[in-house]
């Protein structure tokens, strides 16, 4: 538990100085334990599990758009779980319940089944319809077709510049719409 | 969408930087300052006779109790920010102003009086204190929790507090050099009021709009 927290910390001050490769690994990495603590959250509040794809991409998108508050001189596991358990609060509630979640939840927690078995979550879906044009397309070129900035740049006859001032807000749109709904 | 998809994305925009709560928070509450200063200029302005008060300990003791408050409620709403944060270690800072405060009420209790206690409480400006403090306390509040939404704060209506005792510390540091009630035992009570008010609005906006 402690070598893979400290995995984790590595890779997040290696992504901060601008290494995306290893963002992508911390991604990754992180989600099944996501997975595995929503899951657990939703049964015990008497939801069905199969919703905590919903629940995982909520807490992906606070850990990135809020990653400037986390301490690079800090352990990053306690930053995550407070996040996680911060949605994950926030989702049940919005779901009706009042739960108490325990961060030990969190940080006790063995990475969950692999993806395969979980529903594809419909939140993103249906807030992704709702974006202006230009960013629902960046979006979907990099995250379904996955293409690069650049091909994506040369598809939508944009600058990179501009395909990346894009990406972002419509990944901050994202989830203030999710917040919101 | 596959939440693999989404983590590509998320990978794709990792160049993007943003600014530090810190830097946010300052530059708000650095646009709102002239509202609250003008709000001052125009509805109350400074003493006249704030040459010789400033030989008044009484005088100088408003300010730095003002002050107390205000910095380290600053310093605390930047560490609430952090979504990991407790108030743990962090509260003891509040203890600063009401230190001063008893301090100046024992005091001015050792030195010989002309008039009485509860005159010296009840003052001349108690009414003026409770709504220009607030009032000009608003406009730094609404910079504070649009600084402090920038951050991650896991308990909002806490962290909406502190933002409130910060604007009033700041607001109350301008009243301090309008009115001329300097006994520690008026700003012990008027000032606490205001304060607490701010405080109490600043939770119920933070429990709304600091949520993230």
């Amino acid at each position: 538990m402690r070598e893979r927290e400290d995995e984790w910390t590595g890779l997040m001050r290696s992504a901060i100085s601008g290494d995306d490769a290893a963002y992508h690994r911390l991604l990754k990495a992180v989600t099944p334990v996501l997975r595995a603590a929503a899951r657990r959250g939703l049964t015990r509040a008497g939801q069905p599990a199969d919703q905590s794809e919903d629940i995982v991409q909520d807490i992906l998108l606070a850990v990135h758009l809020k990653r400037h508050t986390w301490d690079a001189n800090a352990p990053f596991a306690p930053w995550l779980f407070a996040i996680a358990r911060n949605k994950l609060i926030d989702a049940l509630r919005r779901r009706g319940r009042r739960v108490f979640v325990n961060i030990d939840d969190f940080a006790e927690t063995l990475p969950g089944e692999a993806a395969a078995e979980t529903v594809p979550a419909s939140e993103v879906e249906v807030q992704l319809l709702s974006l202006p044009a230009r960013q629902r397309d960046v979006l979907q070129s990099i995250a379904v077709d996955s293409a690069s900035i650049k091909d994506t740049a040369k598809k939508f006859a944009m600058s990179e510049g501009a395909v990346r001032v894009a990406l972002h807000r419509g990944l901050a749109r994202l989830t203030a719409r999710l917040r919101g709904q | 969408m596959e939440t693999d998809q989404l983590i590509r994305s998320l990978a794709a925009d990792n160049a993007h930087r943003a600014w530090p709560v810190g830097f946010v928070l300052t530059l708000a509450l650095l646009l709102a300052a002239p509202v609250s200063i003008a709000i001052f200029m125009t509805e109350l302005g400074v003493r006249p006779d704030v040459m010789t008060a400033m030989r008044n300990p009484f005088f100088d003791l408003k300010f730095a109790v003002t002050l107390a408050l205000a910095i380290p409620a600053i310093a605390i709403s930047l560490h609430l920010s952090r979504p990991e944060a407790s108030l743990r270690g962090w509260v003891w800072l509040l203890l600063i102003p009401i230190g001063l405060l008893v301090a100046g009420i024992m005091g001015e209790m050792m030195m010989s009086q002309r008039t009485p206690m509860m005159t010296r409480l009840i003052g001349n400006n108690a009414w003026n204190c409770l709504t220009s403090i607030p009032l000009m306390a608003l406009p730094l509040l609404a910079a504070a929790l649009l600084g402090l939404r920038h951050g991650a704060p896991t308990r909002p209506a806490v962290a909406g507090a502190i933002a409130g005792l910060l604007s009033a510390g700041l607001a109350a540091t301008l009243y301090a050099s309008h009115c001329t009630d300097d006994s520690p035992l008026f700003v012990a009570t008027w000032y606490t009021i205001a304060a607490a008010l701010v405080a109490a609005i600043g939770a119920l906006a933070g429990s709304r709009v600091l949520r993230f």
